[in-house]
């Protein structure tokens, strides 16, 4: 595998830059108490509530822990059947 | 001027902590300054064997706090250094002998005769954390450039500002610069992005640090010593001086690299 990306002048990034960024990721969790785990329950339980008013496109949803602390997500909604954009 | 309760801790163990409260110990004292290092780590205590003074020990923190001798009896004095002393930490005991409020007692007895005094603290987040902390007018974190260690130092910044303590300085230990340079670990620059907070100290991986720990003398004593130098620079800095932090080649490929990036664009 390494042999093939390495013949296609694919990079493997460096040791150092996978480590910033698997840090980067605990801290995040680690920051706000919440594991990856929660954080899947809390999106499941948010797409069901905002599912009984809206149309939510579940696959694209998105909820983050960004910088400073700030819960995003990202929710895009299914144009209504009888309201399609062009 | 009045006494400074400095505490050096890391939340991992094995990063450093014992050697830096040594060497900032003596480089304190060798700038002229009245240092005590106390070492917290109650049944597990190394900063005697670092220090060299192990065999001189009679009493020891638990002594103190238990009245079972006064102060003076416990505290070490530093033969090489006319104001440097240790107190050790007792090495038979349970580490719940002594509590935050006999550390801060402990500190408020000391301080007419100090300039500082340092705090050798456990590693973890329990209560020999706690005794190490209660006490501290300004706390130094130890990390290396390795995952676990500065994901720890990131849970002991929250724990110390939750201590409402002034925000805590972070000395970066055993940085290897062609390592850096080739991309196989973290820089200074990497590790202080991901904890947002000030840089008080690089220390470079030296093998002088072993061979001195060997002999139990502290390499700050040695002057051609690399990280000899970067603690003897920490200690200035702790004392209010601009000082330089030493040129690493990771450094250097950073700022070019930095130079090379705002020229392109």
């Amino acid at each position: 595998m390494d042999f093939l990306k390495k013949l296609v002048g694919q990079k493997q990034p460096s040791s150092r830059d996978v480590a910033k960024e698997r840090l980067k990721l605990v801290l995040v969790h680690d920051r706000v108490s919440m594991s990856p785990q929660m954080l899947q329950t809390l999106k499941d339980e948010l797409i069901a509530v905002i599912s009984r008013h809206l149309d939510v496109d579940q696959a694209g949803v998105q909820i983050t822990i960004g910088e400073g602390n700030r819960l995003v997500a990202d929710i895009p909604l299914l144009p209504k059947g009888d309201r399609r954009t062009h | 001027m009045s006494v400074q309760v400095v505490t050096i801790t890391s939340g991992k163990g094995g990063v450093g902590k014992t050697t830096t409260a040594a060497n900032l110990g003596v480089s304190l004292a060798l700038l002229g300054k009245r240092v005590v290092c106390i070492d917290t780590d109650i049944g597990l205590r190394n900063l005697d064997v670092v220090m060299g003074l192990e065999n001189r020990i009679v009493y020891d923190l638990v002594d103190v706090v238990e009245g079972n001798c006064r102060l003076r009896q416990a505290m070490i004095k530093d033969k090489r250094l006319s104001e440097l002393y240790l107190l050790p930490a007792a090495q038979t005991r349970d580490k719940t002998a002594v509590g935050p409020d006999d550390m801060v007692a402990l500190c408020a007895q000391m301080k007419d005769d100090f300039d500082y005094i340092l705090i050798d603290s456990p590693a973890g987040i329990e209560q020999g954390f706690r005794n190490a902390l209660a006490p501290a007018d300004r706390v130094l974190i130890v990390t290396t450039p390795e995952v676990s260690a500065v994901r720890d130092a990131d849970r002991i910044i929250g724990l110390v500002e939750a201590a409402e303590k002034p925000s805590p300085k972070l000395i970066i230990n055993r940085i290897r610069p062609e390592m850096v340079d080739r991309g196989d670990m973290l820089s200074t620059v990497d590790i202080i992005e991901i904890l947002a907070i000030d840089l008080i100290g690089i220390v470079p991986d030296d093998e002088d640090i072993i061979v001195s720990t060997n002999r139990g003398v502290p390499v700050a004593f040695e002057n051609n010593s690399s990280a000899g130098t970067a603690f003897r620079n920490i200690a200035r800095r702790i004392e209010g001086e601009e000082v330089p932090f030493m040129a690493l080649k990771d450094q250097a490929g950073f700022f070019k690299r930095l130079v090379k990036l705002v020229r392109q664009g």
